[in-house]
Parts: C-alpha cells; sequence; structure tokens
C-alpha cells in the first residue's frame, strides 16, 4: 500500500460527475480531500489516494481518461 | 542561519520546522520561509550591504542559510543597465534592464540554486537533483560540482544537444527520460518522494524560492535605494514574481527602501499563459494548460505559484500580459539591436510584452520601469532560426561594392 497527492482540475462539463467516488468504488483507492474550489464554471480537487501502487496508477489513468486533468499537487516540476 | 524563523503553509497557516518539506501535511499547500524581521532590522543597514561582497550574498540575511556556508560561485550583483536607446524607440526616458544573463552559468536560475546548494549541504544531503528542460540543469550541475555533491540531472529525452552538453559539462549524472512532458513530470515528482536526494524544486523548493528574491534587492540597491515604479518579469511557475515583490516588501517593511508603489507587471508567452488568461478573466483560479511555446523556459502550464502571482498581480495594481509567439523573437532582435544585449525567448517575451504595456498606457514616459532579462540567448540559438542573410562577394574590392550597393538599395 501506498499513498499519492495529486490535484484533478475539472473542466466545466465534468463537474457533476462523481469521479471521485467512482475511483473508490471501482478501484478500491482510498481517497482523502484536503483543499477543494468547484464552482459552476471550473473546479479543483487536492486529495490524497492509499492503494496499492497499480491500482492507484490504473485509476489515474482512467480519471485522465475521462477529461479531468491530473496533477502532482505541486505544479509542474519541470523547469526551464 | 539567526533571522529564521520557520516554515509556515501559505494557505492555511500551518507552522513546520526548517525542515526540507515542501508540502504542509494538513491541507498539501505550498511551504515559505518566515523569517524574524526584527532581527533582520537590527542586523542590517545600506552601509552593512554595501560593504559586502559584489554577488548576491550581499544579502545573507534575508537568506534561510548561514553566510559563512554558502556555495557562491559569484552569482548575482548584475547590471542594471538603463536602456536609452531601447527606452527612446519605446517611449521610456527611464527604462532600465536587469540584465541576470551574465550570471554563472547565464541565467538567473543560479540565484535559487546557490541558496537550495548551500541548504542541501547543511542537511546533510549527499545528492543533488532537478529535473529541467535547460538553465535550470546548468546551474544545479555547477553548483553541485562546486559543493562537491552527487548531482542527477532529469531531461526529456529529445531536449536539443547544446542543453544537454551545457549541464554535463560539469560532470552530473544525465538522465534522459523518454515519454511526453506531463510522464516526465509525474516520474520526477514520484523519485523526489522515494528517494533522499535535495530535489532543488520539489523537497527544496521553499528555501529554493526565496533565492530569487535578490533580484529585488538589488534593483533597489542600484536605484538609489528606491524602488521602481514598475517591474515586468517573465512568468513561468510565477515563482520569480513573487519573490521579487516580497524582496521589495522586505526592504521596505525594515525601512531600506521607502514608499513602495512598484507595479509588478507579468509577462508571459501566448502559447503558455495561464496566470495572464486568469489575470484577464478576473478568475483567481488558473486553469493548467498544455504548453506550446518558443520560450522553452518559460512553459510551465501548472504553475505551482501561479495563484500567488495572481495575488501579486492584483496587491500591486500589475498587469498580466502576453506576448504573441511571432514577437518573441522581435523582442530579442530589439533588445539586441538597441542596447547590446542577447538574450533568451524568455527575454524576448519580456521586450515584447514591455512594447504592449507602453501601447495599453500602463507605462508613462517619466515612470521608473525595469525589466528583467533572467537568461542568456546563446541558449536557445535554435529559437532564432534562420535569420541571418549576409552580403555575398568574392573578396575583390568592386565586386564588393556592387553588392553592398544593391543590399543598400533593398
Amino acid at each position: 500500500m501506498s499513498t499519492k497527492r495529486v490535484r484533478f482540475t475539472f473542466p466545466s462539463e465534468l463537474i457533476k460527475e462523481p469521479v471521485i467516488y467512482k475511483l473508490g468504488i471501482d478501484f478500491e483507492i482510498v481517497t482523502n480531500i484536503r483543499r477543494a474550489d468547484v464552482r459552476d464554471s471550473m473546479g479543483w480537487v487536492v486529495l490524497e489516494l492509499e492503494g496499492d501502487d497499480e491500482i492507484i496508477k490504473n485509476g489515474l489513468d482512467w480519471v485522465a481518461s475521462t477529461g479531468v486533468r491530473v496533477d502532482p499537487v505541486g505544479g509542474d516540476i519541470i523547469e526551464g | 542561519m539567526p533571522h529564521v524563523k520557520c516554515l509556515r503553509c501559505r494557505e492555511c497557516g500551518s507552522e513546520y520546522p526548517i525542515e526540507p518539506l515542501n508540502a504542509c501535511e494538513f491541507c498539501f499547500g505550498p511551504l515559505e520561509v518566515e523569517y524574524d524581521y526584527e532581527s533582520i532590522s537590527k542586523a542590517v543597514s545600506r552601509e552593512s550591504i554595501a560593504a559586502g561582497p559584489n554577488t548576491m550574498w550581499r544579502y545573507h540575511d534575508f537568506l534561510p542559510v548561514d553566510r559563512e556556508l554558502a556555495i557562491d560561485i559569484s552569482t548575482g550583483f548584475t547590471p542594471l543597465i538603463h536602456a536609452k536607446n531601447l527606452g527612446s524607440q519605446l517611449g521610456l526616458d527611464k527604462l532600465y534592464i536587469k540584465n541576470d544573463s551574465v550570471n554563472p552559468t547565464y541565467s538567473f536560475k543560479d540565484r535559487p540554486v546557490s541558496v537550495t546548494t548551500t541548504k542541501a549541504l547543511e542537511f546533510e544531503f549527499e545528492v543533488l537533483a532537478c529535473v529541467s528542460t535547460g538553465n535550470l540543469m546548468g546551474s544545479v550541475a555547477a553548483h553541485g560540482a562546486k559543493a562537491g555533491m552527487k548531482t542527477m540531472v532529469f531531461y526529456p529525452a529529445d531536449l536539443e544537444q547544446g542543453k544537454i552538453q551545457g549541464a554535463a559539462v560539469y560532470g552530473p549524472t544525465m538522465v534522459a527520460v523518454t515519454g511526453n512532458y506531463d510522464h516526465a513530470n509525474r516520474f520526477c515528482s514520484e523519485l523526489a518522494d522515494n528517494h533522499r536526494w535535495a530535489f532543488v524544486n520539489i523537497n527544496m523548493r521553499p528555501f529554493y524560492a526565496e533565492g530569487s528574491k535578490t533580484l529585488g534587492y538589488e534593483v533597489a540597491e542600484q536605484l538609489g535605494w528606491k524602488a521602481p515604479d514598475h517591474c515586468v518579469v517573465p512568468g513561468a511557475s510565477g515563482e520569480l514574481h513573487t519573490k521579487i515583490w516580497k524582496g521589495l516588501q522586505e526592504f521596505n517593511d525594515i525601512g531600506l527602501i521607502k514608499n513602495l508603489k512598484t507595479k509588478m507587471h507579468l509577462a508571459q508567452p501566448e502559447g503558455c499563459s495561464p496566470i495572464v488568461g486568469a489575470f484577464e478573466t478576473g478568475s483567481d483560479h488558473v486553469t493548467p494548460v498544455r504548453p506550446e511555446t518558443l520560450a522553452k523556459s518559460l512553459a510551465i502550464g501548472n504553475p505551482a505559484a501561479g495563484p500567488y502571482s495572481l495575488e501579486v498581480l492584483k496587491e500591486t495594481d500589475g498587469t498580466g500580459v502576453y506576448a504573441e509567439e511571432n514577437t518573441i523573437i522581435d523582442g530579442i532582435k530589439l533588445l539586441a539591436e538597441t542596447e547590446g544585449i542577447f538574450t533568451e525567448t524568455a527575454g524576448g517575451v519580456v521586450i515584447s510584452s514591455l512594447k504592449k504595456l507602453v501601447e495599453q498606457g500602463k507605462i508613462k514616459r517619466d515612470e521608473v520601469t525595469v525589466a528583467y532579462v533572467t537568461g542568456n540567448g546563446l541558449k536557445t540559438m535554435e529559437a532564432m532560426g534562420d535569420f541571418v542573410e549576409p552580403i555575398q562577394t568574392t573578396p575583390d574590392y568592386e565586386t564588393f561594392q556592387t553588392a553592398l550597393a544593391a543590399a543598400q538599395k533593398s
């Protein structure tokens, strides 16, 4: 088991989708929301995921495939 | 390190000891170094600073490391040039260029990396690491060499050879990461979690960011202990913008300068302008973008300090402005042809954005304006393309005269 801190950014059309719920139910990942801001036009959620490494990876690939952007919590780390 | 109090979360205010941490355990917000300003104000004066070395370390009292341990390769105290020729073209009488492209590895990154490397040794790290597409990797490799540390440099596998060689010469372990930008970003973020390495812009980020404050101090001192009316700063993560402002604020708060009213403008390239985009729509949320810009050193689609940079724009009545992609090279050439300074693409973004700010009436002719040029043009030669059209001649006088006359006509 390991943990991973990520940030999901939801485009407006996906704000009402229960993406985090499905991540927990379908992938059996424990989701722990720490900060969030959800509005009509956009939303972001900072959360910690707990589960098997491979399952977290698969879960995040699925989240990204829905159109939700997945990023490390600290923003981009590749600098010029 | 007599003047440092703690690390504090920028979001929830939680306090942490001075350790290699970058995120709050409670809300995962970023951490920032907090100082004892009363202690600093007793220790420094204009005179004591002026008597210091001609490097960024003259401001050591404002940095989170011990001066005696500094890994100093003569970074900082770079020229502030009264750009009369460029100013004349743009309609500014008091335009200054802060030329940080003359640092030891030819970019401003030497400032934060100098602080980070010093701190990494203090924390007894053996490995200094970064993931970079250019300026940062060169600086980390150079400082790691000077500090006698093992150095790991990660970079996208398709990076230009010139940049790879510019870092490799210092002897680091070079790691080429295949895959796209997002994959490399995620992979390196995980590496930082799994190794006890000093990743300069990950676990060492609170200390790394502090080095950029010196670009605020220096400009104020070089202007005769006055803050400018305007700063135009290139924007990638947004951290440089926030830290120059923090530097000016600190000088103002302890009385080294007075009447701080600087407008802090932020310049991004059109192809990667998430902070400017949020500014223009009046949003306090920075929506990540996929970078598609000539200005590779500003290609950060999900800027860590984006929201704080937006706050600085609002607090200082600054303007977020983007340079159209097709004006970046124009900006580079304009600076080169008027002031003899060859900057990289980020500098082109700054100069083109400065031009827009003047055209929009945001900056007036008699206002003191500082444009930050943060990297050397020799680093991004490939971006210049094939723009040279020489006069062709055989080695005889008549042919040359004919060719010259023809060229002057066209």
